[in-house]
């Protein structure tokens, strides 16, 4: 495959493009209502109609809006049918022919569409994931191409740093530094991973963007691959995301079909393998060394970092370990260039962000936003903010690791920064909205649980500390606690917070200190009296 | 091999280039507690009792697996590190069933020794009182989880010791245990050599020699230290 080819597939793909396009959403979301029952159905009923020389019906990836699905889009008449079924089929096809189908329709220029900005979804919920000639259509590969005849991996390097892209798995540690490191790292052989474990509740970016342009990270991790001078890749994925993992595989054959990727590529002397690695759904294993011992065969825990995977990571060699979104984001940057990404967002958080949104708010789904744009945008313009009249108290961000912004706070920006210093974190992307139902010591609970059953087991204050908090948290909640026991719990909280092994554990008190920080009212008004009086230092009767 | 220079607590030090801070530590004669690291064995720094401060750090550092650097400043002894020390040791103490009273190990315990040595005379949280077996199927040995702190001493001279690969652990967080081959009864293991190698590593009595009273369960645990010694080093003398 060289520059002639790719063009000629795009244009091979363009010119039979058919005058109406009907994109149904084949995601995991809509699926599970039986859009594949839907998708059928549609093409029955243009077979039925003779029209299939004018009407093509798509099975494309997630279109955001996942709470409405199944979906299906009529393009260009700029038409979102939603809750479509399998009998609304014939209905949709009369209506193309004018009239106005029997299905209940969004406005697909509604505040939730408009106000997103995409990047990383721009071919989700247009191209077919399951052909890479859709892909290629979109410029798919232009990237790589650029990337491996006109720059040196040191170029590479430098327009990542240019672009001032952060990592979107959780800590935003800047991508181009991590690169430059481990191009820099001696050593003949080198990998590329992509994290794709996923494992924070409530988050389902990274299994939306690889269900719907798997090709995007693909590419992503080929550009890293010859920046950093690595031959061989892996993408780490769950078990619990059967699709994303099928349309993977899919998405590398195509590739090394076409020669993008594999030996040569675009007959270049750059190689570049990428196999699938298929985690079984332990929270921990997102985290990057467990996550490398796990590729390797081995029970997957941490092991404390320096040495960095830069450095020593996969088999003791310089490992370059980025999240799905982080990969999804760089052919872009190189078909537009770093300027252009970094005109997006603020002046420390370029580019943009996909979250998850879900919890009390009318539009659940996908969303992707500049940096920098105000929660209160994203929960009460885009969101549609709670349902039923109710008030939103607070939005959950970070999942286990991160916090919760009460509503007064509504007016931040969304970036490491801002997010960062009230307690929270960006994290991966789930953003879960409360509203004044929700009893905030109880959400405390919720992710000390989940942080409790994922501790990996090896170092001691996070596997034993979290038991304690847990249990201190459930006897607050049951109104057996004092003071003193508020007390134990915040010194548990600064304690594994400082000692743990890995992020996991660092991280695991963050939502019951910030809930404790915005919420302490919440906390105190379950304590019952200390019978041994204040500031008593008894020693306290064990209980069984 | 270049030398470095550091300051441990305060006091000038010279250390060899890929010596751990421990390691550095123990030979200019400052203790530093342990209990997950083994002479013999490599390191995984899961115990979190060696944390230390190094000055332009905000992160505490395991010393057993951090190397030493020229112009480093680490504190072993701090207030902070201190109070941690002990919470990590009420934490342990309140996971599992203690009750020294009764225990093979009583007396020469690493558990027990680190828990005097900190001053820990009462522990603040809730016993959790898990229930444990006993697996006392082997002929020559016997394992209490209730005893067990998952230190993994076992584990690692198991492997990279006798090479034989029986102990392991399976499952997450609390609920992680020690097991043998694929969670077998150890009596039934085709892999245990019978060497004993586990039981010398193991700083509590969760693993123990049957039929041996409790002044005789004293751990061999120089000879672990000489065999690594006479294989790596070449040095035979003990
Ligand atoms: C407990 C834990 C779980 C994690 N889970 C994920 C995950 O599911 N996906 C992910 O991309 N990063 C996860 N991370 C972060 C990774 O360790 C790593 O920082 C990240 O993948 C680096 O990629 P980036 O630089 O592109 O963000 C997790 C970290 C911790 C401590
Ligand atoms: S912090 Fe928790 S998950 Fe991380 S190594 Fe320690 S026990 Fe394992
Ligand atoms: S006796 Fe030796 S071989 Fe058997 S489990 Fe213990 S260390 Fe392994
Ligand atoms: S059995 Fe002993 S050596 Fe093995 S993990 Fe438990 S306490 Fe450590
Ligand atoms: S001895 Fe260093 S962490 Fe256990």
């Amino acid at each position: 495959m060289i520059l002639n080819d790719l063009n000629q597939v795009k244009e091979k793909e363009q010119a039979a493009q058919k005058k109406i396009v009907l994109r149904c959403c084949m995601a995991a979301g809509c699926m599970s209502s039986d859009s594949k029952g839907v998708k059928e159905q549609l093409e029955k009923a243009v077979a039925d109609a003779g029209l299939q020389s004018e009407v093509e019906v798509r099975g494309v990836g997630c279109m955001k809006l996942c709470c409405e699905g199944p979906l299906v889009a009529v393009d260009p008449k700029n038409e979102l049918y939603v809750r479509v079924t399998a009998e609304n089929a014939p209905s949709i096809i009369a209506a193309l022919k004018g009239g106005k189908a029997n299905v209940e329709q969004t406005d697909p220029d509604a505040a939730f569409f408009k106000k997103q900005f995409s990047i990383v979804l721009a071919n989700s919920g247009v191209v077919d994931p399951e052909r890479i000639e859709s892909y290629i259509a979109a410029d798919g590969y232009l990237a790589l191409h650029e990337v491996l005849n006109e720059m040196t991996p040191k170029d590479v390097v430098e327009t990542m740093v240019k672009s001032g892209l952060r990592g979107r798995g959780g800590a935003g540690f800047p991508t181009g530094l991590k690169w430059g490191t481990v191009a820099k790292s001696p050593g003949a052989k080198k990998y590329v991973i992509c994290n794709a474990d996923e494992g924070d509740p409530g988050a389902f970016m990274d299994r939306s963007v690889l269900e719907s342009d798997p090709h995007s990270v693909l590419e992503g991790m080929a550009i890293a691959a010859y920046a950093v001078g690595a031959d061989q890749g892996y993408l780490y994925v769950r078990a619990e995301y059967p699709l994303a993992i099928a349309r993977l595989q899919l998405a590398i054959k195509q590739a090394k079909q076409m020669g993008l990727l594999g030996a040569g590529i675009f007959e270049s002397p750059f190689n570049f393998n990428v196999d699938i690695r298929i985690g079984a759904g332990a929270f921990v294993c997102g985290e990057e060394t467990a996550l490398m011992m796990s590729v390797e065969g081995k029970r997957g825990t941490p092991r404390p970092r320096p040495p960095f995977p830069a450095e020593s990571g996969l088999f003791g060699c310089p490992t370059l370990l980025n999240n799905v979104e982080t990969f999804a984001n760089v052919p872009a940057i190189y078909r537009k260039g770093a300027e252009w990404f970094a005109a997006i967002g603020t002046e420390k958080s370029k580019g943009t962000k996909v979250f998850a949104l879900a919890g009390k708010i009318k539009n659940t789904g996908l969303i992707e936003v500049p940096m920098g744009t105000p929660l209160r945008t994203i929960v009460e313009e885009m969101g549609g903010g709670a349902p039923d009249g109710g008030k939103i108290k607070a939005v959950q961000t970070g999942g286990p690791s991160g916090g919760c912004i009460p509503s007064q706070h509504l007016d931040t920006p969304v970036d490491y920064e801002s997010l960062g210093k009230l307690g929270s974190i960006m994290g991966s992307g789930g953003m879960i909205v409360m509203d004044e139902g929700t009893k905030m010591v109880d959400v405390a609970r919720f992710f000390m649980e989940f942080c409790m059953d994922e501790s990996c087991g090896k170092c001691i204050p996070c596997r034993a500390g979290t038991v304690q908090m847990h249990n201190l948290l459930d006897k607050i909640l049951k109104r057996k606690a004092t003071a003193r026991d508020l007390a134990k719990l915040e010194e548990l909280c600064d304690m594994v917070r400082n000692t743990s092994l890995c992020g996991l554990g660092q991280t695991a008190p963050n939502p019951t200190m910030s809930t404790l920080r915005f919420f302490r009212n919440e906390y105190e008004e379950l304590l019952q009296p200390d019978t041994f009086g204040a500031g008593a230092t008894h020693p306290q009767t064990v209980t069984k | 091999m270049a030398a470095k220079t550091l300051t441990i607590d305060g006091k000038q030090i010279t250390a060899e280039e890929g010596e751990t801070i421990l390691q550095a530590a123990t030979e200019a004669g400052i203790k530093i507690p342990t209990l997950c690291h083994l002479e013999g064995v490599y390191d995984i720094g899961a115990c979190r009792l060696c944390l230390v401060e190094v000055t332009g750090t905000p992160k505490l550092l395991p010393a057993c697996t951090l190397k030493v650097a020229e112009g480093m400043e680490v504190s072993t002894d701090t207030e902070r590190l201190r109070k941690y020390r002990r919470m990590t040791l009420e934490l342990l103490f309140a996971e599992r069933n203690h009750v020294c009273a009764v225990c093979v190990a009583n007396g020469h315990c690493e558990l027990q020794t680190l828990a005097y040595s900190q001053g820990l005379d009462h522990v603040r949280y809730e016993y959790t009182f898990p229930k444990w077996s006993v697996d006392n199927t082997h002929r020559l040995f016997g394992m209490d989880h209730n005893r067990c702190i998952l230190c993994t001493r076992c584990v690692r001279s198991c492997w990279h010791i006798e090479g034989a690969g029986t102990k392991n652990v399976s499952g997450r967080g609390g609920k992680s245990r020690i097991i043998t081959d694929l969670n077998q009864p150890w009596g039934d293991s085709e892999s245990c050599t019978e060497c004993g190698k586990c039981v010398m590593s193991c700083p509590t009595g969760a693993l123990f020699k049957k039929g041996s009273t409790v002044g005789e369960s004293v751990r061999d645990r120089d000879k672990l230290e000489f065999i690594v010694n006479a294989r790596e080093k070449k040095q035979w003398n003990a």
